[in-house]
């Protein structure tokens, strides 16, 4: 089991929970079991999230192995200058 | 040494990197012939011009092109109906670079002509007429809050009900406590980041400090306009020239707007005249590619300046409340903030990560962010420099600047009392793995500018700043020559000198010299998909896939040599440039060089080549501390920067020159902020300092050398423990000219910029305040 | 409009063109004779990367009208290098690392040299000021103004030579003070 945290927007749109726990041996595995587990976010997940493991933040990465280890927060997807 | 190119070895020892050669590029520059974004020309180009809405808010009634059409000399006259959506797209960019229906803000496209030359463009644009109803606007973001503000999406943002909501009472300033009404339709967006209980956390408090703060909108102020050169061919085949960030986006934005294969459209990225996250997005290249198409012949189009201040991003202007508590010795024990940010007649200001790393230098227990998105009738917001964190963060070191004073502290003491340092739980969310906050407060300190003596009228301020640095997509080619030189092919757009850098992480990784690479920046059919060059993250991805690249290259060499020798490939390493036996029992054979190998490569198997693709993460954050010394003039408001101190962590220095190159720059990007910089709107919502007289930037007269020191703490996710440097230096100088100027005169700025009839108008406050 | 035929000089060369009356020497520079070296960053006046001499005057290129420079002689940055040898100026900008993005360092050179045409002696005061006509948005000045006053020693050093080679010839060059910020818009 896979303990993710939830930052910023995506707390309001799971209905005030902050913290889930999902299945999963990667990013793409575990967005789309959260997807499962709380409908509501699935349009932002389909947006695009960052991923924050153990304090480096992955926008992309949707293979990056996860443990239940790791620390993992769900954030916005960010853009820079 | 590892040559398994997916090993990451954090490597402390270097030749080539941390020197400063001439950069490879630098011969092109400084004699003009480098080639701008306006430099290209085809044969056969027409003038393309865009004709562009007067107005801040109106209904586009009709659109007549046919005189403009009938004109001799015009070619092509586009409006929206000849950008038709196309299922998938962006809408919000489609709208952005030409009105459907509605002109959103002063200086929104509306229509565009092709011309045989700029003067017959012009006249046709006279020609086109315009039917417009004009409609109530809002460019205040505070305004644009208020129940009775016109609204500009009607239905499309969900109404935000303030009475059930933290922090309500500073959402629309104080006024509108009472009466914050769920109809709020310009709110695109609200955000909430933090852990603990900040109510009970203010509990502990022995002092409280709390204020609003506003920053008015600047604009990244490149010095070259957007341009670009586009030729669409009969069959569909489309070739873009234009300086731009993001070559790659470009291509694949154009594409899905127009409704092209993405193979049909090559982009090359010309040398680009400054971005600072201004040219990450499309403005002009879908016009450019839709007249093209359109008139049959190549088009290009180049920005004047008033364009480029009324219809390209600016950043966010911000009305934010910023609240933190301490204990007697500094500590903080709680903290909370209310960010509101208006982004243009678009959803997507920057206050997600403006909100992120507000507090993101401090250790904190209890901290609570709210953020606010807000649209409002100004053109559509593009990221500037660490988009989002300068405004948040001069409010929050505003505050602690007041708490410093209020407790008797010193301004750099507190900071350490707080810093975050590895292991911190950030207020966003993650846990900070190494960071180099606490050296750079440290450094700073220890520098000679913190023990200088202050006169009259003179005060010091301190500020430190935050940002998370991105990785991303990156593709690096480097092929061996024949004579044993390299040609190295980078997909990120080189802004402050990058190709230096990669070649000199090239350089070493090989063991050659500097002058043996050559970087050249390809196009888009050249290389898989790279990011934007964005949010830092250059030197630090392109870098890691050049040393990929490299080592994947050196594996092939080894393998040539091995085969030379007759011996098992792991029977070889790379080393100062050739390939050696890996030790004595492999055999004794004199070293292979590269220059060796390289002339032998056709007759023992070919070319060599190595290249690296990757979704590179692991990217640093970096954190600065900066301290300025200023001089107020109590007579006019006028101030002078004295001294101006950056200390910022870059992980690894690749060519220090530039590092500091970076520091500087945005140093004074942000001087030029606190000081002169704003968005000046007029009563009828048009934007009143279109152009470089009135939008007074920071002029070489106005500011003192800025003095720099580099902290290299590593970043582990980086085989020399780079992180990006570009965008921390933007951060705290708006809070730290402001701690200054308070603790020159005793009045503290809490809006942006400082003008000097502000500063006159808070000392006139104080002395009133005093008689 | 009919288009104006103009004689002029640039960068020693004597050259011909044709513009029509609206357009300035920048437009001719970089449409009609293919200079695009100087850059045009506002076409007003304000940005200082459109830097030319004429007649040894600094100005901006974009408030000149093309039609008015028959029989002037105009420097831009094409004729600063000799050959391919760089202007001590161009080799101390690389130097010191004084150009980022590199599209103001046309100008900047071109306005650089000017100055210490002028003036081989300035105070980092009086380079800030004969600058302040060129905006920089990448570098915040420091790099430039560095390797413009380490030019000015070696140029003060290689004259000092030359000098003192030949004692005849010894005349120092007067370092004249230089005319404030703004005397080159008052073109
Ligand atoms: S283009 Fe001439 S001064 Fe800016
Ligand atoms: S180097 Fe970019 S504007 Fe000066």
């Amino acid at each position: 089991m896979l303990k993710v945290k939830l930052g910023g927007t995506l707390v309001n749109k799971a209905g005030g929970r902050t913290e889930f726990e999902v299945e999963g041996a990667n990013i793409m595995q575990m967005l789309r079991n959260l997807g499962r587990t709380c409908p509501e976010l699935e349009p932002m997940l389909q947006k695009g999230v960052s991923v924050a493991v153990d304090g480096q933040i992955y926008r992309d990465a949707m293979l990056q192995p996860l443990g239940p280890e790791n620390e993992i927060i769900l954030l916005p997807r960010m853009a820079g200058g | 040494m590892p040559l398994d190119a997916n090993t990451p070895d954090l490597r402390t020892e270097f030749k080539s990197v941390g020197t400063r050669p001439n950069r490879p590029d630098g011969v092109d520059k400084v004699t003009g012939r480098a080639r701008f974004g306006a430099d290209f020309a085809l044969p056969g180009q027409l003038t393309g011009l865009i004709l562009r809405s007067p107005h801040a808010h109106a209904k586009i009634k009709s659109i007549d092109t046919s005189a403009a059409e009938a004109l001799p000399g015009v070619k092509a006259v586009i409006t929206y109906k000849d950008i038709p959506e196309q299922e998938g797209c962006d809408k919000d960019v489609l709208v952005n670079i030409m009105a459907r229906g509605t002109a959103l803000y002063d200086g929104h496209a509306v229509a565009a002509v092709a011309a045989v030359d700029a003067s017959v463009a012009r006249k046709a644009l006279k020609l086109i007429k315009v039917d417009y109803k004009v409609l109530k606007h809002v460019t205040d973001v505070d305004e644009a809050m208020k129940p009775d503000a016109p609204v500009l999406h009607p239905g499309r943002f969900d109404p935000v009900d303030f009475s059930t909501l933290e922090n309500a009472a500073h959402v629309s300033g104080k006024e509108e406590r009472k009466t914050a009404t769920p109809a709020h339709s310009n709110i695109a967006g609200r955000y909430v980041f933090g852990h603990g209980d900040p109510d009970k956390g203010f509990k502990q408090a022995d002092v409280i400090v709390e204020h609003e703060f506003k920053t008015e909108a600047t604009h990244q102020g490149y010095i070259e306009p957007h341009a670009c050169t586009a030729s669409v061919s009969s069959d569909g085949m489309a070739e873009l020239w234009v300086c731009t960030q993001g070559p790659f986006m470009v291509r694949d934005v154009c594409a899905s707007l127009l409704g092209m294969d993405v193979s049909r459209l090559r982009v090359t990225p010309s040398e680009i005249g400054g971005g600072f996250g201004g040219k990450t997005t499309v403005f002009i290249e879908p016009v450019a590619l839709a007249l093209s198409r359109k008139a049959g012949k190549p088009v290009k189009v180049v920005m004047s300046r008033s364009e480029v201040f009324r219809a390209t991003g600016p950043t966010s202007s911000a009305s934010m409340w910023v609240k933190i508590g301490a204990k007697k010795d500094g500590t903080f024990v709680a903290a909370d903030a209310v960010l509101k940010y208006q982004g243009g007649a678009f959803p997507g200001s920057p206050v997600e990560m403006g909100a992120m790393c507000a507090f993101a230098c401090y250790d904190l227990k209890n901290v609570r962010i709210v953020g606010y998105d807000v649209v409002t009738n100004r053109p559509k917001q593009a990221a500037y420099r660490a988009p989002g964190a300068p405004m948040s963060a001069f409010a929050v070191e505003g505050v602690i600047g007041e708490i410093a004073d209020k407790l008797g502290m010193d301004a750099i003491d507190i900071r350490l009392k707080n810093a975050a340092k590895e292991g911190t739980v950030s207020s966003y969310g993650p846990t900070f793995g190494p960071v180099g906050l606490v050296e750079t407060l440290e450094a700073a300190k220890a520098h000679k500018n913190y023990k200088v003596k202050l006169g009259k009228n003179q005060g010091r301020g301190v500020a430190s700043g935050f940002w998370f640095n991105f990785a991303g997509n990156t593709c690096v080619s480097i092929n061996l020559n024949v004579d044993g030189t390299l040609a190295l092919a980078l997909g990120t757009v080189d802004i402050g000198g990058s190709r230096a850098s990669m070649c000199l992480m090239a350089a070493e990784e090989l063991g050659i010299s500097y002058e043996d690479v050559r970087a050249v920046i390809a196009d888009t059919s050249s290389l898989g998909y790279n990011d934007i060059s964005e949010g830092s993250r250059v030197t630090f991805s392109s870098g890691l896939a050049t040393i990929k690249a490299v080592r994947d290259l050196k594996v092939r060499m080894c393998g040539r040599a091995a085969k030379i020798w007759g011996i098992p490939e792991d029977a070889v390493k790379w080393e100062n440039g050739a390939a050696h036996p890996a030790g004595s029992n492999a055999g004794n054979f004199p070293p292979l060089s590269i220059k060796e190998i390289a002339a032998q490569a056709s007759a023992t198997g070919g070319p060599l080549a190595g290249h690296y693709e990757i979704n590179a993460e692991g990217a640093g954050p970096s954190f600065a501390t900066h301290v300025c010394d200023v001089e107020v003039d109590p007579d006019t408001g006028a101030m002078k920067v004295l001294r101006y101190l950056v200390v910022q962590d870059a992980g690894k220095a690749i060519h220090p020159s530039y590092v500091e190159g970076q520091f500087q720059g945005g140093a004074v990007q942000g001087i030029g902020w606190v000081l002169n910089e704003e968005y000046f709107y007029g009563k009828d919502g048009t934007l009143q300092n279109a152009g470089f007289l009135d939008y007074r930037v920071p002029v070489c007269s106005d500011v003192p050398m800025i003095d720099t020191v580099i902290v290299e703490v590593p970043n582990p996710g980086h085989p020399y423990g780079v992180r990006g440097v570009g965008e921390t230096s933007i951060v705290p100088p708006l809070a730290c000219v402001a701690n200054a100027v308070s603790s020159a005169i005793g009045v503290r700025a809490r809006t942006l910029p400082m003008s000097p009839p502000r500063v006159l108008a808070a000392l006139e406050g104080v002395a009133a305040s005093k008689a | 409009m009919s288009a104006v035929h103009v004689s002029t000089n640039i960068n020693g060369d004597d050259v011909e063109f044709v513009c029509r009356p609206d357009e300035s020497l920048l437009d001719v520079l970089r449409d009609r004779l293919g200079m695009t070296g100087s850059k045009e960053g506002c076409g007003t006046g304000d940005c200082g990367a459109c830097s030319v001499e004429l007649d040894g005057r600094l100005v901006c290129s974009c408030l000149v009208m093309g039609a008015e420079v028959g029989g002037h002689k105009i420097e831009t940055i094409e004729g600063m290098a000799q050959g391919d040898k760089l202007h001590p100026l161009q080799q101390k900008f690389l130097e010191h690392a004084a150009l980022q993005c590199g599209i103001c360092t046309p100008g900047f050179l071109v306005a650089a040299r000017n100055l210490l045409e002028r003036n081989n002696d300035p105070t980092e005061t009086e380079v800030r000021y004969w600058l302040a006509g060129n905006l920089c948005r990448c570098t915040g000045y420091d790099k430039i103004v560095r390797a413009v006053l380490d030019t000015a020693k070696d140029m003060r050093k290689s004259a000092a030579k030359s000098s003192a080679k030949k004692p005849a010839a010894k005349k120092k060059a007067a370092p004249k003070k230089t005319a404030k910020k703004g005397a080159r818009h008052a073109a």
